[in-house]
């Protein structure tokens, strides 16, 4: 009965939410004395789990595999949580975790509780901690199947290493062939660009920034930074930028190390989405804007100004610490 | 073409969010409510379908009584009719499960979600109820055609999107995109007056078991104070960021 997670890749190679989950495993494993085994799709090398703690991976090969598929994946999860007697499954916040998250717990008959932040509160009865209300509040949930499913909230838990010898096994679930009547036909992906799911750090530009001409000095902000670009509600819907920037309580949510908010008020909305970022910035003329009440570091001034002068302290920061 | 627009009846972006009876149940005292804005997105789009292509369109929510001008209101921006499955909505399972009894009597072919509430942001009815169902699922959908059985959606994926192909009976998690902010539609008069005449039915639910149960809640511990630089001083910004928070 070991605890299984779903390790994510991406042409091949393991995402980092890979590694976070497994070492979330590891300890909620640890705690319920069993060990923890990974289920991986199209993954080529997968020793990498290795180091976080993993002791087993079912690693599935299947080209009719390679594009994201939720129902045929939530097979895999599935059957593989039922080989391995499974009693938690514990996968991530990604949209495609997400996705096949609940068709994973309907199939198991197993309760499932999303946005999960912390270790198991307990595990008999077993109780999460999860975020609520837009990041307004926690609950804590009980989850009363025999079986039961956790989504782990993006960077909430962080990498933990932890050696552990690793088997492999080549495993071939039974695939049906309804699940591939919903066909994708095309994917369209920014290259190159650093996406606000995967980001450590993220420059989000509000009103302040006046029009879209001026998100250059952002960008370059955000490039020193390697950080992914967001904005706030009014400017996606002016068009200023496209709506996979726009985050908030109605937009993408933001959980990363670092949030830069230049030129943004900080509305209850737009606060609810960004909120779990471990550490913000605000950059805003009105000293009484609501986003210096949560903020953790602030300048009152000019972004016109700020910005391209922090862009050089920065890249001079990054110079001399390289 | 019969739509189901599943709608969840949530408190209003601006609230605040305080919990009673020794932090076990969220306080309802002075909330106003809304329809889910990702449900929003997604009635309105079928509204267009109605429009557009002849769609019929019914609205659906799990709650009690309370929750009638919620379901009102979608009858107002155009629904044909409203169901309420008079039941309090505990567990996304428990939902998913009326859902589906409402899909499976009323032969729906398309069945329109929002991929997430805004109260307890579970993210798991459309996904279970397409499970329940066995229909297929678009979840995060961002933009839906439907031409005789075949759908084609959008999905919003981690950088990018993708554009998927699927057979009618469908279920959707739609989200901003189905339809842009400007065409949301706020009641008229009209609307307001003839959804008072429309079919309000009330159901009573199916027995489901419990899986999950919120037990209790917590409100985020206090902030410290923010700590202010000046314009001159974006020196002591990036060491504090870099020593301090450690995040550069
Ligand atoms: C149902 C609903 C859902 C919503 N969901 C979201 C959401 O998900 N995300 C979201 O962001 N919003 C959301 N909103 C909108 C939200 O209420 C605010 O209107 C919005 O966040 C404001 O965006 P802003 O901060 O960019 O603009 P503004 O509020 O106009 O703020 C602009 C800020 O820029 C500052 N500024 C101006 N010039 C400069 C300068 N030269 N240098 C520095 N600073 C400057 C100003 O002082 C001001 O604080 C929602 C609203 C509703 C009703």
């Amino acid at each position: 009965m070991s605890l299984l997670i779903y390790a994510e890749s991406a042409d091949g190679k393991f995402k980092k939410v890979a590694f976070e989950l497994a070492s979330y495993a590891k300890k909620v494993a640890e705690s319920l004395g069993t060990t923890v085994t990974a289920v991986t799709v199209n993954a080529s090398d997968v020793s990498e789990l290795s180091n976080y703690g993993v002791n087993k991976v079912l690693k599935v090969t299947n080209s009719k595999l390679d594009n994201f598929n939720a129902k045929a994946y939530a097979d895999v999860v599935k059957q593989a949580a039922q080989k391995e007697g499974a009693k938690v499954i514990v996968l991530s916040s990604t949209t495609d975790s997400l996705y096949l998250a609940p068709l994973v717990a309907v199939g198991l008959e197993a309760g499932f509780a999303s946005n999960v932040v912390e270790l198991p509160v307990s595990t008999s009865p077993f109780q999460v901690k999860r975020t609520a209300f837009s990041n307004k509040a926690f609950n804590i949930t009980e989850i009363s199947t025999d079986v039961k499913v956790i989504s782990i909230g993006k960077n909430s838990f962080g990498l933990v290493e932890s050696s552990s010898s690793l088997t492999e096994e080549d495993f071939t679930p039974t695939l049906n062939d309804a699940d591939f009547n919903v066909k994708v036909e095309s994917v369209e992906k920014s290259t190159g660009k650093v996406t606000i799911a995967d980001a450590d750090v993220v420059v989000s530009g509000g009103r302040g920034l006046k029009g879209p001409e001026n998100w250059g000095i952002l960008e370059e902000l955000a490039s020193v930074l390697g950080a992914a670009t967001a904005c706030s509600k009014p400017v996606s819907d002016l068009g200023w930028r496209p709506h996979s920037e726009h985050v908030g309580q109605t937009g993408k949510p933001v959980a990363t190390n670092l949030y830069i908010a230049v030129g943004i008020s900080g509305a209850i909305q737009h606060i609810a989405g960004i909120n779990s970022s471990k550490v913000k910035v605000v950059i805003n003329s009105d000293a009484e804007a609501p986003f210096f009440k949560v903020a953790d570091y602030g300048i009152v001034g000019d972004a016109f100004d700020i910005l391209p002068k922090l862009t050089q302290k920065l890249k001079e920061f990054k110079a001399s610490n390289s | 073409m019969k739509i189901l627009v599943c709608i969840s009846h949530v408190p209003d972006t601006t609230s605040k969010i305080n919990f009673v009876n020794g932090d076990s149940e969220f306080d309802n005292n002075g909330v106003q409510y809304v329809i889910n804005p990702n449900d929003e997105f997604g009635l309105t789009r079928a509204i267009w379908f109605q429009e557009q292509q002849g769609a019929n369109v019914t609205v659906v929510n799990v709650g009690g009584a309370d929750t009638e001008p919620t379901l009102r209101k979608a009858l107002a921006i155009g629904a044909n009719e409203a169901i309420r499955v008079n039941a309090a909505a505990t567990d996304g399972f428990f939902v998913a499960k009326q859902l589906a009894e409402v899909v499976k009597s009323g032969n729906y072919d398309l069945v329109i979600c929002g991929k997430e509430s805004l109260d307890y942001n579970g993210g798991m009815v459309p996904g279970m109820l397409a499970g329940l169902l066995n229909y297929n699922f678009v979840n995060s959908c961002t933009d839906l055609k439907v031409d005789g059985t075949s759908a084609k959606a959008s999905r919003e994926i981690d950088g990018g999107k993708e554009v998927i192909a699927a057979s009618l009976p469908l279920v959707i998690g739609g989200q901003k995109g189905l339809v842009e902010e400007k065409d949301l539609r706020i009641p008229n008069m009209r609307g307001i007056m003839t959804a008072r005449t429309k079919a309000l039915t009330v159901l009573e639910p199916v027995s489901a078991s419990v899986e999950t149960k919120a037990v209790k809640f917590e409100k985020p511990a206090p902030k410290s104070a923010v700590k202010l630089f000046s314009a001159d001083d974006l020196d002591g910004l990036v060491n504090a960021l870099h020593n301090e928070a450690k995040v550069i």
